[in-house]
This record gives structure tokens, sequence and C-alpha cells, in this order.
């Protein structure tokens, strides 16, 4: 077996605590360990952005991320969307305003959005485009990811 | 008090997708997230030889590692080749052909035992001599791949319509050309991916991303050693597929192999850079076209020879030449043709099927053409497509009969939508101006089987539904949902003749357990057809409890509609009972059971294509319509696509939502295909397997797309649609080209037009000038 630490964590607002193995990814803990699926697997080299998450408010490649580093921080992942008060506002848009097509980016891209939006509720089509920059989508063509930004930022000015 | 109901349709509204919901709070589980109990992990030894002997495989260290429970070679698996021409042994025994060559796979508990037992296979081969390119392999004396063919035609076409001779005789003018299209690759979001379970009764149950279930039992089965009906195979959700899933390709007989083996559940999964290396590619095709016209525009002749390069095996990418066939025979009206394919084998990796399959490589050397020959003889682009426009009812020389297409009308929108025929002679005037940034404008147009494609004995669906006591509706369908929408196209049917509302729907689909056969997700083909198949069955479905109305309440049944979950009136819309109560009634009634309805369309109107490559194959056929507006960097060679205005026959739009994401994701991936996708092969060895050197579209370089759909009203089709989903990706990379052209005076013939060829188109065209001018 592989050397492995403990590692605590805020995980979607509930304290954690995780075995974790040496080297491995965040991605990799979450997914394989903790059995949150939601953040995808789809290049491992930090490219496509299907493994973002949000971690002490910045968005980030989890598959890049060594797990130990997770410790004492605070964590969102997709599956943290989902709350007692409801699916997030990024979630709704993403559902009515069909950005989603096979949905395998759309958990990575909805992670980078919601970030996006807690900088800025209120950016510009050309600011959404290069904030999605690192989030690559093979189904779409990206227009109806950028209409629900709209759409979930408007909600969360108004 | 009377309650009314008004008659109210869902036909044509913006629907959200049924599985949106799932996808978006990240609770749907793919096959690459699968975990079954007891499962273990395989992994796939590839050579690193492009053309070579296998003198000996030595897996005995690999098989002492901890965690490793199978080690399996071509020695020991059945001996049984995939692929359309079965060429394709999962494990190779004897002989590597290609880069990605199968030579061992590992079963273990972990991905990192399978690593550790694959760096201890040693292999010893002996080198043979190799050959990448057709022509070469096309020589006497070349290296040959597949002893049965020595003349390395893997699979050929030709056919001839008129008279040639007489085509070249009556032109007035005749272009020439070359157009060499490259290769590129699906880049699914969800790399391969397999599930392979077996009982202990050696049946198996495969969890695939599979695009054609039914049809693929048969195909795998042999590589298997058993029989096709003991194969389940089961669809989860997929990310991605676009073609790339129509085959058997090795993992996946190799993920059964090793269940079999181990008697465990084995899940194979590919890494990113394994995925570029081991997929099909989009067919590469090397063009040589002449064509003539008269001095009116009238065309007269099309010539076109082609050599794909086929790589070491053979699966679907050898068979697009019977898509570029139609394209080259049948896109505008051409009394004489010939048209000649050759897949030659290579010692490259092999193609596959991917969207717009053949057509998009057809409709790159057809629409270039146009323009050139446009240019030759003194008209403008619109202009000489409108003269040589296909019109409803044509019949094609491979006798598809047309039915009602709009050609014309898709030509005449884009047109005046994009203001093309003012900007493309405006910006044609700034060629020799000393701007940096200049702006082009381009068209282009398509044709395509909008009807399904009559491939295999039937080109059917079939449908299985069921109305519970609440009047929710289960629908098992044959169709497949990879992501593109169909089920919720389905569900929107339903709730269409039934009268119900979307959550009252259910689909239940992707497992060949349960559903009724389909061909698979192919050729544009499910909403047509798996569409027509839910309509038939629903319209049963309807048909029946109408009956029953009737009989309570003493009416005939014609009189009768289903609306908002009641039996109405259907001349007032009065209501006579609620839909859940009569169906209570029926089921309760002794009767009648519980309402469970089967219908299907196994037999769409249409022919197989005969030996002569006669025949109308699809009951449906339809054109897209793309203008592209570019700016050219002339410092940098860059393109930007600033505007795409769409102009699309659809038929009749079922969800607005999901067609408009069809046609803007469709545009993504053919401006990929246009500019900057380009899967680098060198001496049969991949240049660039990962993203950063593979280029996607992404979201700041996307274009502003102006969508325009035209309903032509298909007779046959579902509420009258046409498939939509290939002709957008077929048709924008010939409009951005022809706009580069129109930009800049540069004509790049073989795409991509990346920074560095436009650059260098460019700088000739500079030097060509200096020259004329000196």
């Amino acid at each position: 077996m592989p050397l492995q630490v403990d590692v605590t964590l805020t995980l979607n607002g509930r304290e954690t605590t995780v075995a974790v193995p040496v080297g491995a990814s965040a991605l990799t803990i979450l997914r394989e360990h903790l059995d949150l699926a939601g953040a995808k697997l789809a290049c491992g080299e930090g490219e496509c952005g299907a493994c973002t998450i949000i971690v002490d408010g910045q968005s980030l490649n989890s598959c890049l991320m060594p797990a130990v580093d997770l410790a004492g921080r605070k964590v969102v992942t997709i599956e943290g969307l989902w709350t007692a008060d409801g699916i997030d506002p990024v979630q709704e848009a993403f559902i009515e305003h069909g950005a989603v097509q096979c949905g395998f980016c759309t958990p990575g891209m909805i992670m980078q959005i919601r970030y996006l939006l807690d900088k800025n509720p209120e950016m510009t089509d050309k600011e959404i485009r290069r904030g999605l920059e690192g989030n690559v989508c093979r189904c779409t063509g990206y227009q109806k990811i950028i209409d629900a930004v709209i759409v979930a930022g408007r909600s969360a000015a108004a | 008090m009377t309650k009314i109901i008004e008659k109210d349709t869902i036909i044509g509204k913006r629907v959200r997708k049924m599985d949106a919901p799932d996808k978006a709070t990240g609770r749907t589980r793919y096959v690459n997230d699968m975990v079954l109990p007891l499962m273990l992990f395989g992994k796939i030894l590839r050579t690193d030889r492009v053309h070579a002997k296998i003198k000996r495989v030595d897996i005995e260290k690999a098989k002492a590692v901890p965690g490793v429970h199978a080690v399996i070679t071509g020695a020991d698996t059945p001996d049984f080749g995939i692929g359309i021409l079965k060429d394709n042994p999962p494990l190779k025994k004897d002989r590597v052909r290609c880069i990605r060559d199968e030579i061992a796979a590992v079963a273990a508990e972990t991905e990192e035992a399978c690593d550790a037992a694959l760096r201890l296979i040693k292999v010893e081969y002996e080198d043979l001599p190799t050959v990448f390119e057709c022509e070469d392999a096309l020589k006497d004396g070349a290296p040959v791949l597949h002893d049965e063919r020595p003349d390395n035609i893997a699979m050929a076409q030709y056919f001839d319509h008129g008279d040639i001779e007489q085509g070249k005789a009556d032109s007035d003018i005749i272009v020439e050309g070359q157009y060499n299209v490259h290769y590129v690759t699906h880049c699914n979001m969800g790399v391969s991916c397999a599930v392979a379970d077996i009982d202990p009764d050696g049946r198996v149950t495969l969890y695939s991303q599979s695009q054609y279930p039914f049809i693929m039992k048969m195909d795998i089965a042999p590589s298997l050693g058993v029989h096709p009906g003991d194969v389940r195979i089961v669809q989860p959700p997929v990310g991605g597929a676009f073609g790339s899933k129509l085959d058997v390709y090795p993992y996946e007989p190799i993920c059964v192999l090793l269940a079999q083996a181990t008697r465990r559940p084995v899940k194979l999964i590919f890494s990113r850079e394994e995925e570029f290396i081991a997929s099909p590619t989009r067919q590469p095709v090397e063009f040589t076209i002449k064509a003539g016209m008269k001095k009116d525009g009238t065309l007269t002749f099309r010539e076109v020879d082609t050599l794909l390069n086929n790589g070491g095996y053979t699966s679907w990418g050898a068979t697009t030449p019977y898509v570029t066939m139609r394209t080259i025979t049948s896109h505008y009206k051409v009394p004489h043709i010939h048209y000649s394919a050759r897949a030659v084998y290579t010692n490259n990796p092999f193609a596959g099927s991917f969207r717009g399959y053949g057509n998009v490589q057809a409709t790159w050397c057809v629409e270039t053409h146009m323009d050139k020959m446009a240019e030759a003889g003194g008209f403008n682009p619109l202009e000489l497509r409108l003269i040589n426009a296909n019109e409803p009812n044509e019949i094609t020389p491979q006798g598809a009969d047309l039915g009602c297409i709009d050609l014309v009308g898709c030509l005449e929108q884009a047109a005046e939508k994009s203001d093309f025929l003012v900007k493309w002679t405006k910006y044609q005037e700034g060629w020799d101006g000393n701007e940096r940034y200049k702006r082009g404008i381009g068209l282009a147009a398509s044709q395509h089987n909008a009807g399904g494609a009559k491939i295999h004995k039937s080109d059917g669906c079939g449908t299985i539904l069921k109305m519970d006591d609440y009047a929710r509706i289960t629908v098992i369908t044959g169709a497949s949902e990879i992501g593109q929408g169909i089920d919720t196209v389905i569900a929107q049917i339903m709730v269409e003749e039934l009268g119900v509302s979307m959550r009252d729907v259910t689909i239940v689909a992707n497992d060949t357990a349960t559903g009724p056969w389909d061909v698979g997700v192919h050729a544009s083909r499910t909403t047509y057809i798996a569409g027509k198949s839910a309509q038939r069955t629903a319209q049963k479905a309807k048909a029946q409890i109408l009956d029953a109305a009737a009989k309570q309440s003493n009416v005939a049944a014609d009189t009768l509609d289903l609306r908002a979950g009641h039996v109405v009136q259907a001349a007032d819309g009065v209501v006579v009972m609620p839909l859940d109560r009569l169906l209570r009634q029926m089921h309760f009634a002794g009767e009648d059971a519980q309402l469970v309805i089967q219908s299907d369309y196994y037999e769409p109107p249409t022919e197989p294509e005969n030996d002569k490559h006669m025949g109308d194959m699809s009951a449906a056929y339809s054109n897209a319509v793309h203008v592209a507006e570019v700016i050219v960097d002339t410092h940098t060679g860059e393109v930007a696509v600033e505007t795409v205005w769409s102009v699309q026959d659809v038929g009749r739009v079922i969800n607005r939502t999901g067609l408009e994401g069809q046609t803007e994701g469709g545009i993504a991936m053919g401006l990929g295909y246009a500019l900057s996708e380009d899967l680098k092969i060198e001496k049969g060895i991949v240049k660039n397997p990962f993203f950063r050197d593979y280029h996607l579209f992404t979201a700041p370089e996307m274009p502003h797309i102006d969508m325009t759909f035209i309903e032509t009203m298909d007779a046959e089709g579902p509420a009258g649609a046409k498939g939509i989903a290939e002709l957008p990706t077929i048709v924008i990379a010939p409009a951005v080209g022809n706009a580069v052209y129109n930009a800049t005076g540069v004509r790049i013939d073989h795409p991509p037009l990346s920074p560095e060829k436009v650059a260098r188109g460019l700088y000739e065209r500079e030097q060509r000038m200096r020259q004329a001018a000196e």
C-alpha cells in the first residue's frame, strides 16, 4: 500500500476526513474515495476543465491539485450546489437554456461559472467567453452555455 | 360547469432536455464513472512499432505482479478479426500494422498494478518495411499489409453516369483541382471506456459507449467465442460519441476477454493520450477533380478520383466513399459523372465514422471547387449555385428522389440575411490594400440524407409504450440517447399525441435486453426513424384510448381528442373525462390489461444501394447553406470567424432549443475542421496526442451564429421533421475557406487553414504580384 495521510477539509459545507494516498490528485480522492463522481476526468493534464472545483473561493483543475493540499480548505464540488434551498441558479439556467448535451463538461463548466459569477455577476459577453476559455465543450458550440451564464447572472443581480 | 381545454402543441417549442437536471447536478453516472462489485481494471499494451512481425511475447513476469489476475495475448484468444472486413484481430498474434496495435492486456486490482505489469511484458519484433502514403502503397513492390489483399486496396468504389467525354466536349470552361483533407479525431470529452461482466453461464453484459447496440451484438460475438444472443449491450450515459462508436474497436472485446479470463467484472478506460492515438479518426482523402461548365454557367461534367489513406485496418472510414459519392454525383445538377474511390492500406492509424461521414470531405471538395468555377466563368458564387441547384423531387444520377428539398430557398435566404453579394463584391477589392486586418465573406451549400439511410436489412426502430393508472407514460425505445437529445424528442412526440405533459413521460432505453431493435445513431436518422416509430406507437395507443372513451360516452371515437390529461370533444375542447380515470377503468374492467402498446417503423420507404450504386437510400433529403464572415490578420495568418449565417431545411422544428444546440455544436466542430484541428501523423506516429497541441474551438473563438430553419414539412417524417445533426458540420468549412479567399485572394486547398498556411499563402501571393509587376 502506498503511504497514506489523513486529510481534513470542509467539503460542500461538511467537515470531512479522508485517508489520502500520497501522490493522489484531488480529483481521484473526490471521485474514488468520496463517491463524488460529478467532477470528471477527461484529460488529466489541466487542459479541458472538466474536473473544475472551487477551493477557498478559487476555481481550479482538481486533476492537477495534490489531494494532500486539500487539508484545511473549503471545497465546493458540483454536488454541493444542490442545497436545501434548491439547485443553484447556474444549474437552473443550464437546464432551462439548452446548455447541456452529453453533459460530460457540464459539472466543470458550472463550477467555473459559479466562480466567475461570484466575482462579477454582470460580465460582458467577452468576459464570459474569456472566463470559459479553459473549459472545453465538444457538443454545444458554447452559445447556450453563454446564454445560461447571462441568465444566471441576472438572477444573482436581482 | 363545463371545462374547456384548447388545442395546444409542443412541436417546435423550446423544451428542456430530459437528462439535463441530472447532468447539471453531477448525478449522472457515465460508463466512465461505473463501479461494479469485485471489479478489476484492464489495460492494453500497445506496440511501439508501425509495421513488424511479433516474434515473441513474454508475459511471465507480468503475471507475477501482485494484484494481477490475468494477462492475455493473441495466442490465447479467439482468432477472429473485427471491423468491416474482419481484418483486425483485437489482440495481434503475428504482426503489427500501425502504432495503435494491441499486443497484450492485463486485468488487475488497481490501475497501478496494470501499469506495473504492462511494463514487464517483453515483446520481440522483427521490423518490416513501412509505407505511409497512398501513392507509395499502390506502387509495384510496395510492402503488403494484408496478404489476402496484395494490391493494398481495402475497398474500392466506382460510379459512372452519362458520358464523361460528351460532358467534356460540351464544356466551355474546365477547372481542375486537388484537395487533400486531413486527419481529425472526435475528442469525445468522455474517453473510450467499457465495463464487461460475465455470468456463470458464459453470457456477456457489456456496458458500452456503443451507438449501434443491436448490431454490435453480432459484430463483437465471434471475437469472444460466444453466441450473439448471449451478448447484452447496456449503454449508460456517454460523454460524446459523434460517430466514433459505430463499430467494434479492439478495446471492447479485450475488456470482455479479460472478464472471461478472470470471472470478474473488468473496466477498461483510456487515457487522453491513448484516446488520441487509439481511437478512429475522420477519414483523410485526396481528391482529384475536373469539372466543366458552359458559358451560361450550366454544369456539364464532374470527374472525381479519390484515394483514402486506410491505415492498417478497415473500419467504417473505408466506406465513407459511399456517402462522398452521393455528394459528388448529386449535389447540384451534373449530367455526366465519373467517380472512383480507393481505400489504401498503409501503416497509419485507421479511420472510422465521424459526424458528416464522407460528406464533410466531399463538401469541402465540391464547394471549394464551385467557387473556383464561378470565378473562372465570371459568376458570383451565389449565381453559379442557383443556376445548378437541385429542385424539389429531383431524381439524382444514383436514383434518389430528393423530395421536398429547398436548396434554392436556403441559398437565397442565406445570401439575403448576410448581405452576401454586397459584401463579397466589396471585400475582394481589398486584396491588394495594406490593411493588416482583411475582411471576407464566403458561402457554401450542402446536401445530405435526412430520412435514415438503408444500409442494413431494416433501417427501422421499435417502440414499446406503457400507460399506467395515473396516465404516466413509459416509453421503451430502440433509439440510443448519446447526448443529442432523442429522448426529449420522443417524449415530445408522445406528449403531442397523447395530451400529457413532459413530466409524465419516462424514457427507458439503452439496453438491448429491454429495447426493441434499432439500427443505431448514425446518418442523421434518429429523429426521423425513432421519432416516427414513437409517433406510430402513440397513435396506436391513442386510438385504443379514444375507442374506450367513445364506448363509455356513447359518441364516435373520431369526435374525441386527448388534451392536457383529459379526454375532450375534439370540436370544442369540452372535457369528457380525466385520462387517468379512463385508464384505470380500462385496466380494471377485466377485458383490457394495463395499456401496453408496441409498434415500430421498421420499413421506411427506402431501398438499399445496389451493386451499381443505385438506390433511394433515404426517405428524405435536406440542404443547408452557410455564409461565414471572417477577419484575416495578414501579419500572423490567423483567421477569426466573426459571424456565421446558417440556413437549413429541417423539415419541421421539433425541439427548437435542441435544434439550435445541434446546429451551434455542429458549427463548432466544423470550424475546428476548417481552422484548428489537425491530428499530425508522421511516419505512422501520432505527434500531438494532447489537447494542448490539438486545438479544439473554445468559447472566445466562436462566432456569432444567426440561424434560420426552413420548414419544408416532410410528408413522411414525424410531424414533418427531417434529420438535422450532420449538415452544420458538413457545410461550414468550405464557407470559411471561401471567405478567406474573398478576404485575401489566397486559396487554401488543403484544410485546416492554419495561421502557417494562410501566412505562407499571403507571402506567396505577394511574391507573385511583385513578379507580375516587374
